[in-house]
């Protein structure tokens, strides 16, 4: 009885070990995003498909170690899928409508359509240069890369956990859109259904008619689930506010009101050639009344948090390894242009920046650091029905 | 603790009050149930006292509600929140999160309660009900047994002293129908919380009951008391309660146990009456319609589909379906393996078992919409999956779940016209259907304004009208009152006897045991007892019908067949 079992050694001997996730230790989900959004900080740095390809290699790999099985989890593989059709539309289009990048190898030539003179400058069919799709597929494989990396924080993090870390104020805006979002799995299956019931029918479920067909049902049906959906939070106190003074509220409008104007003045004054000087105090001074605006509308909320994430050791690393890696490419592009941006004209082969490249590694701390979810197949998911 | 006085709902464009000059009073920590048919305003009476009617539906409340001194009218249904606790009838449009916990504290987050606080009733709910190995689960990947588990839990939290369940039961198999009412009557017990319920299934609940409100009709006051009292004038009443009334037992039994006390004379009586044989089935097999001309869009023509499966010749008449060591895969789930049936004509055969066995799949199967991983389906001597819809709708008819998904056009003359020509019958074949299962339907309905029994019998109608041999139903009484109950199985029984075969899939054990000849009882997907009724569930502690678990060891399995037995009138 006394023996320590084997995982209680191996947990004691190895406490740096990442522990298997549970509600207490989830990463924020702020964690994660500002993790994917520094991977994708520095793919929007650099259009060398080696260090792009890396940057997918490195999110896929964290996303392979450290992703549940919920629901939300299994949208990687779209955002793969979108990706690569991103990519395929920028190279269809390139063909298609031509290209300003010079080039001198001809891969094959399209019919070009004579086009009136007032469309200079536009051109369809013509020329198709290899410069010209090694450039396009760059393009397209930056902003794929983009994609993947959102989808790797959609699939890492609940959603719903990063709308419920918004402030008490915008609190009602968050719920509307968790509640959205719930609706299109179930829209989903409603058009399954319907499908399914025309076949019943004897009617093909396909084409125009059918779509239109089983559309308004559909609508119908998500509009009669929200109704309930509206009425469930009702009964279950959604919306309850507390008693506030006329004096707050008031405060609350115009500090609100007036941090939202100051922040546009300011930033159309860091945008405007000659209004830099007044535009970054005017800045500050707007989110700083915007920021307490919010906090004051909080105050009429009497919403409590359940069990908030915490920010701990782990979420920090998670964080500032991708926030690492953004930096590191921003300075890299900074000392060495030429490597980020292999060039097209003329063409010659990328090659791998061996900083930049060891920097995107960094990206792979969190399949360390973040907590291991408990592995699917495992006892609880045969819970008695 | 919930008083109404003098309440009357009157909605806006109804001919007559939902309720009128209701006045009751439920007393402090008692389970009390709301009986009556459908549509004499159960759900009105239940969204009263959670405030939603009239603040969320509309309609004009007269009268007054109170729930523990709180008038409903100056409080909103979010001012009561605190005080009543509210699951309608399916769970899933409750929620507002995605995963248990979450769910669990949601009602409590927005009453601002402590954080502390909420953390130890979230862990007492879970333990309460169960969930504890569920709580980090996403809700939409429950069972609907723990759905509904998961929404009581999520109104438990804030402590509300009233508990408001519409049909918490309906959607369940019994096991899990036995899980739900096991929490209420702990609630009831150790927390002495008060539950106002409405269900239709009364054999499964009516004997946790303190007291019976029943509703007898649309706009009659309502009549409360004891259960037994209540029960013995009600017009909707479980077998058990049918069978004590007809033994003329007093007071009246509620609980198979109780029947089973006084059933020692009535057993005595039945001894020498041998209980009938099953009805063989012996029925003429349905003549085919005259195959209507195939229409091909040029594109399939062009593209080779729709290719007709060569002409197999018309089915043999002593088998209308056969299926054989059938497996389905979905993903890495095994859904259905190595599942043998043969269906004869006019032969009803009840598919049984719990929430996930794989009786929908089956039944998906055998209309073609799920493609065999193993095996061979036959159905009319075609193979499913390869026949097109139009060819197939004349072999199989299934009526789903939700009978409204069958349902396209916004008046019921206008569906039956579409259905007609979907299924290549002569015009008014559909209409003459309807006007013999649901008599005095007007032609300018919107069949969303039917009840639910009545959109059951259109939906059948629609199907029966391109005269399928095979008839499926999934889970055909859910959310049926006795009566509408009563229609559905006369309406079956017809069908059988005129040679149509029909599976139907279904957890309720006293529909099986009026209609079925055969039940077939899945388990994860595997067949583990396929017999005749008798055989089947007599011996089940689960699936045994009210009356032969009173009358065990003799074999009778509904109260028409005692009563037929005793020689009383029915």
């Amino acid at each position: 009885m006394t023996a320590p079992t084997g995982s209680a050694v191996l947990a004691r001997s190895r406490p740096l070990r990442a522990p298997e996730a549970n509600r207490s230790n989830a990463l924020p989900a702020g964690a994660w995003w500002l993790w994917a959004l520094g991977l994708a900080t520095a793919a929007s740095r650099t259009t060398n498909p080696l260090l792009l390809g890396l940057l997918v290699g490195v999110a896929g790999y964290v996303v392979a170690a450290r992703r549940t099985d919920a629901p939300w989890a299994r949208s990687y593989g779209a955002f793969i899928r979108i990706g690569l059709f991103v990519v395929g539309v920028r190279l269809v289009f390139s063909v298609f409508l031509g290209s300003p990048i010079p080039g001198t190898h001809t891969v094959f030539t399209l019919p070009e359509v004579p086009l009136p003179d007032w469309a200079k400058g536009v051109r369809i069919g013509g020329r198709v240069t290899a410069e010209q799709l090694v450039f396009a597929l760059y393009d397209g494989a930056k902003l794929a890369t983009l994609l993947i990396c959102v989808g790797a924080a959609n699939s890492l993090a609940n959603p719903a956990r990063l709308l419920k870390s918004l402030p008490g104020a915008l609190y009602e805006a968050g719920v509307a859109v968790v509640v959205a979002m719930t609706f299109a799995p179930n829209m989903v299956a409603d058009v399954m259904r319907l499908r399914t019931a025309r076949r019943l029918r004897g009617r093909p479920t396909g084409g125009v008619k059918a779509v239109l067909q089983i559309g308004l049902p559909v609508l119908e049906g998500a509009l009669e689930r929200s109704v309930a959906v509206a009425a469930s939070m009702d009964a279950r106190g959604y919306g309850r506010t507390a008693q506030v003074p006329p004096a707050v509220r008031h405060t609350t409008n115009v500090l609100t009101l007036g941090g939202l104007l100051g922040v546009c003045a300011g930033t159309y004054g860091l945008l405007a050639a000659q209004g830099a000087v007044y535009g970054l105090p005017l800045l500050i001074a707007g989110l700083v009344a915007a920021a307490a605006g919010l906090r004051l509308g909080g105050a009429r909320s009497v919403r409590t948090r359940y069990r908030p994430d915490r920010w701990g050791a782990r979420a920090w690393l998670v964080a500032g390894s991708g926030v690492a890696v953004a930096v590191a490419m921003i300075w890299a592009g900074n000392v060495d242009e030429a490597a980020l941006h292999p060039g097209v004209v003329p063409l010659i082969a990328p090659v791998l920046p061996l900083w930049p490249a060891a920097s995107v590694l960094i990206g792979l701390l969190p399949a360390v650091v973040a907590p291991v979810p408990p592995s699917a197949g495992a006892p609880r998911s045969k819970e008695i029905q | 603790m919930i008083r109404f006085e003098q309440v009357s709902v009157h909605y806006e464009g109804a001919a007559r009050a939902t309720l009128s000059g209701v006045d009751l009073t439920v007393p402090e920590g008692e389970l009390v149930l709301l009986v009556g048919p459908s549509g004499v305003g159960k759900s009105t009476l239940l969204g009263a006292v959670s405030g939603l009617v009239p603040h969320f539906t509309g309609g004009t409340l007269s009268g007054r509600v109170t729930v523990d001194g709180r008038d409903t009218r100056t409080h909103k249904p979010r001012e009561l929140a605190d005080l009543v606790g509210t699951v309608g009838q399916d769970p899933l449009s409750h929620f507002v999160t995605d995963t248990v916990e979450d769910e669990l504290a949601y009602g409590m987050e927005s009453l601002g309660l402590a954080p502390d606080v909420m953390r130890r009733r979230v862990e007492e709910t879970l333990d309460l009900l169960g969930l504890a190995g569920l709580r980090d689960r996403p809700i939409a990947t429950l069972s609907g047994g723990q759905q509904q588990r998961v929404a009581i839990g999520s109104v438990l939290t804030p402590h509300p002293k009233v508990l408001v369940l519409d049909e918490p039961t309906s959607a369940l198999d019994p096991a899990a129908a036995e899980e739900v009412l096991a929490v209420l009557q702990r609630l009831v017990h150790d927390l002495g919380t008060t539950v106002l319920m409405a269900e239709h299934r009364l054999e499964r609940v009516v004997q946790y009951a303190d007291q019976v409100v029943l509703l007898p009709s649309p706009g009659a006051a309502p009549v409360m008391g004891a259960p037994a009292d209540v029960m013995a004038v009600s017009p909707v009443h479980p077998p058990v309660v049918a069978l004590g009334r007809l033994a003329g037992w007093e007071p009246l039994p509620l609980s198979v146990r109780d029947a089973r006390r006084r059933a020692a004379g009535l057993r005595e009586r039945l001894a020498p009456v041998r209980p009938p044989a099953p009805e063989p089935v012996t029925a003429p097999a349905l003549p085919a319609l005259a195959p209507s001309p195939v229409r091909r869009g040029a594109l399939a023509r062009l593209l080779g589909r729709g290719a007709r499966t060569p002409d197999v010749p018309e089915p043999v008449a002593d088998v209308t379906a056969r299926v054989e060591r059938l497996g389905v895969r979905r993903g890495r789930v095994e859904a259905l393996r190595r599942v043998t049936l043969t269906v004869a004509p006019g032969e009803a055969v009840a598919l049984m078992g719990r929430n996930g066995a794989g009786k929908s799949t089956l039944l998906a199967t055998l209309v073609g919409m799920v493609e065999p991983t193993t095996g061979t389906v036959l159905v009319g001597g075609r193979t499913p999956h390869r026949t097109e819809p139009r060819d197939m709708v004349r072999r199989v008819g299934l009526v789903p779940q939700e009978p409204r998904d069958l349902l396209y056009a916004d008046t019921v003359a206008a569906e039956c016209a579409a259905a007609d020509s979907d299924a290549g019958a002569a015009p008014g074949s559909c209409r003459a259907l309807v006007s013999e299962l649901l008599p005095g339907v007007p032609d300018d309905t919107h069949p969303r304004d039917l009840s639910e029994g009545q959109r059951l019998a259109l939906a059948l109608a629609v199907v029966l009208t391109a005269r399928p041999p095979l008839l499926l139903l999934d889970e055909p009484t859910r959310g049926l009152d006795y009566a509408a109950k009563a229609r559905l199985v006369g309406v079956l029984r017809g069908l059988a006897a005129d040679g149509h075969a029909i599976v139907l899939a279904t957890h309720d054990v006293e529909l099986a045991a009026e209609l079925a000849h055969r039940v077939v009882i899945l388990a994860d997907g595997e067949t583990v007892a396929d017999g005749e009724t008798r055989q089947v569930v007599v011996s089940s502690p689960a699936f045994a019908p009210q009356t032969a678990k009173i009358l065990a060891p003799q074999k009778w399995l509904t109260v028409a067949q005692v009563r037929a037995a005793l020689g009383e009138p029915s």
